[in-house]
């Protein structure tokens, strides 16, 4: 008889159900944006809005707006690696891998 | 039901430790976002299994399951024949395994699905090698190609694994590549359509700058290099004997320009290149007389 | 109402199986578990079972497809034997880390090398401390009977244990006998349609099974395992209650038969038990108190009943059909040593790969222990004499 089996029960008076054994129930995301040892950087006017930077971002951390509101090529900075495939892939030479931390945030 | 900690675009969290500039974290993207979420992955040991998280926490929306590194394809065949036996055959069931465990201690499970026809779509992910454990050759590793295990270079050719699973007469078999992202959108939904008659099965290329030895930034220019260079030729299978190329190589380019980009190879001679570039013509000509 | 079939042992497991009405088959013949996979194809094909036939290329993806098959929430039916158990290895410990009730029929026969086709218990206890439950037949209706037991046992929410109905092979698998066989409607009374109450393979409520296990949880969900072993014992002695109003026959964690004075008993596992019985009533006639004691249940081991049943014998023998190889005595003897700790118990092993445990073996053992022969170590039974010299190089 196990000595601890007292203290556990698989019944338990509360409403709340146990799962036994190995699961994931959270869907969670990794910082992976504090890897950045560079970061992309777009060159706007040379941009044609091709969308190859979007497709090929491992990560897909990269939106192609067209639009007039919010128009642009914007980045999720929690997540982007700083890999350079984007800067690597665009037709337009247009993006181009700066340190990170050499952006000025204000 | 899933407790969402975060927002991702799609069916896989945005951040997910994949390595800089890997064309697994692309392609898994990109496949599940054809499949959709009415899908059930199954992935082994190795690097999808990234996907299936750690400790109460995963990076993936829809339901999936770690095996064994060698039998991908009977749980999935398993999942696929417990859903047929509820009603619920629109289920798809995605077998998800790297070279390792497809084509060397894969290869026997993997036949029995095929033969059976179980309606299970399989992609093998091939990054020519045992990447997670440490780069260690695989049966998918190229001739006179480095890897931990083949530190002087690998002294024979790689497995025709597309040649082995066309032997079963599948209804779709294709090689895909990351350097080629629309013909592997296409071919996903050929394969998902092909699941409702039988079995189907991706071939994808996957750059892997870790095992590779590329500037992660090329992962996508040397993907395109080995289509371009006819080491990774993308053609699809119906029906087990109707070969079609799907993108076409007018001009190829030398297997030397694909390799100088990847250290693996630095340790080639010329010899060894030439004995590479030979082999590639072979069997790129062996598979024009396939097409017809 | 039942009917009384002919059957042996592979066709009662069929049967148990069939009643269970599991919804995927994957199972793969070997030697003498065959008539199972082929008796449940044939079910298949005349309609009687609904099920998918996954005709499957090895034992390691028998296991593979029932567990992928019951994590969608249905019955998964396999079985197996010897070798192809030792195949499976790997996956029994998906089923049993992953919780997933899949009760499988063993054909009870010996590993290999040497190469035999017939009965012990060495695949079986190759398995004992993988995490799942192990039940032994003593007859082709305890075959039966034990498979729908341990459905009940293994689905029930505080256990959650896949379950091994360990048969003889040959002695129990092929010898014919008379089975009641119930109607499906009485079965459904004892055993309630699969309700999975834990994880499951389902889009519409995705979660994902089995990934990395970090340190700091993996000793937890092994103690979870060990919880629902000790949760076992009651809900298989309630599921064992409740068979016997339904269906009228008892059965217990373990058979005392005859022990209650008896100066010697012998513990048995299997088929042997009934020859035990038999060589029980002959020398009981001769005025010699001797006793069986049959564990029908190895896992959970049944200790404290062990220790009850035979608090007042003196002198215990363990006829083990397994080697137990670099142990001081084999499997079974060990663990009955441990709950007997102080009492003397002499270790048999014999009836290795199909010798057959006679009743002549059982009376020299009952013998040995009563004018106590003991000794520490192991007895080999029924080694022959000449045992190292049976090759002579020439």
């Amino acid at each position: 008889m196990l000595a601890q089996q007292k203290k556990h029960t698989t019944h338990c008076k509360n409403s709340k159900k146990y799962y036994v054994g190995p699961v994931a129930t959270e869907f969670v995301a990794t910082n992976t944006g504090i890897w950045r040892i560079e970061r992309p950087e777009v060159k706007i006017e040379d941009c044609i809005f091709c969308g190859t930077c979007q497709k090929h971002c491992p990560p897909n951390v990269i939106s192609v707006e067209k639009a007039d509101e919010n128009r642009g090529v914007h980045f999720d900075w929690n997540y982007c690696k700083g890999c350079g495939i984007c800067a690597n892939v665009c037709p337009k030479k247009c993006i181009q891998m700066i340190p990170e931390g050499s952006v000025c945030k204000l | 039901m899933l407790t969402m900690k975060s927002d991702a675009k799609g069916l896989v969290a945005n951040g997910v430790s994949f390595c800089h500039g890997c064309g697994l974290e692309l392609a898994a993207r990109i496949v599940l976002d054809v499949l959709g979420p009415n899908t059930v992955i199954v992935v082994p040991p190795g690097c999808a299994a990234m996907l299936s998280g750690y400790g109460n926490e995963t990076v993936t929306k829809i339901p999936g399951f770690q095996g064994n590194l060698e039998n991908t394809a009977a749980y999935a065949a398993g999942i696929k024949a417990g859903f047929e036996m509820q009603g619920r055959s629109d289920v798809q069931v995605l077998g998800f395994a790297g070279d390792g465990a497809t084509v060397d201690i894969g290869l026997q499970a993997l036949s029995g699905a095929l033969e059976r026809g179980d309606k299970i779509l399989y992609i093998c992910y091939d990054n020519e090698a045992y990447m997670n454990t440490g780069i260690q050759g695989s049966g998918s590793t190229p001739l006179n190609c480095w890897t931990t295990t083949t530190p002087g270079g690998k002294s024979v050719y790689r497995k025709d694994m597309v040649g082995i699973v066309a032997a079963h007469k599948i209804p779709y078999v294709a090689t895909a590549s990351v350097g080629y992202v629309d013909d592997l959108r296409k071919k996903v939904e050929k394969a998902k359509a092909a699941t409702a008659e039988g079995p189907a099965y991706l071939h994808i290329h996957i750059p892997c700058p870790t095992g590779w030895g590329n500037k992660p930034e090329t992962s996508i220019e040397v993907a395109k290099l080995a289509v371009q260079s006819l080491c990774w030729p993308l053609y699809e299978i119906v029906n087990g004997d109707e070969y079609k190329l799907t993108v076409a190589v007018s001009k190829p380019k030398e297997v030397a320009e694909y390799i100088k980009l990847q250290k693996r190879f630095a340790g080639a001679s010329a010899e060894e290149i030439a004995e590479l570039q030979q082999g590639v013509e072979q069997e790129y000509a062996r598979l024009l007389k396939r097409i017809g | 109402m039942s009917t009384r079939v002919l059957l042996d042992g592979n066709g009662a497991a069929s049967i148990g199986l069939k009643l269970a009405q599991v919804k995927v088959i994957s199972a793969y013949p070997i030697t003498p578990q065959s008539p199972i996979s082929e008796k449940l194809a044939d079910y298949v094909v005349d309609g009687s079972l609904k099920a998918k036939y996954i005709r499957v290329e090895s034992e390691h993806s028998a296991m593979s497809c029932a567990i992928g098959a019951q994590l969608t929430g249905v019955r998964a039916g396999t079985a197996t034997s010897s070798v192809g158990l030792a195949l499976m290895h790997e996956v029994l410990g998906v089923a049993a880390g992953c919780r997933i009730p899949i009760v499988m029929p063993v054909v009870n026969r010996s590993l290999v090398a040497p190469w035999s086709l017939w009965c012990d218990h060495q695949d079986a206890m190759a398995e004992r401390d993988g995490g799942w439950m192990q039940l032994y037949a003593e007859s082709a209706q305890e075959v039966l009977d034990l498979i729908l037991i341990a459905y009940r046992t293994a689905e029930d929410a505080r256990v959650l244990l896949p379950t091994m109905v360990c048969l003889d092979g040959f002695f129990l698998s092929h010898m014919s006998d008379t089975v009641h066989v119930p109607e499906q409607a009485t079965v459904d009374s004892f055993m309630p349609p699969y309700t999975c109450h834990n994880v499951r393979l389902d889009p519409d409520d995705p979660m994902f099974i089995n990934d990395l296990t970090p340190t700091a949880e993996f000793t937890e969900m092994r103690f979870q395992q060990a919880v629902a072993f000790e949760n076992a014992f009651d809900v298989l002695e309630e599921a064992m209650a409740d068979f016997k109003k339904v269906f009228g026959r008892e059965y217990s964690l373990i058979e005392a038969y005859q022990c209650e004075d008896a100066e010697v008993v012998i513990v048995t596992l299997g088929s042997m038990s009934g020859t035990g019985k038999y060589v029980v009533d002959k020398m009981r006639a001769q005025g010699k108190k001797v006793g069986i004691l049959k564990i029908t249940s190895f896992r959970p081991f049944p200790a404290e009943q062990i220790k009850k049943a035979l608090a007042n014998v003196a002198t215990v023998g363990v006829m083990d059909r397994c080697a137990g190889l670099g142990a001081e005595v084999g499997p079974v003897a060990t663990e009955v040593r441990a709950a007997l700790s102080g009492k003397s118990v002499q270790g048999f092993i014999g009836g290795l790969a199909g010798r057959d445990l006679s009743p002549v073996t059982f009376e020299k053992a009952f013998n040995q222990l009563l004018n106590k022969e003991l000794t520490d170590k192991v007895e080999w039974i029924d080694v022959r004499e000449d045992a190292l010299t049976i090759r002579e190089v020439k």
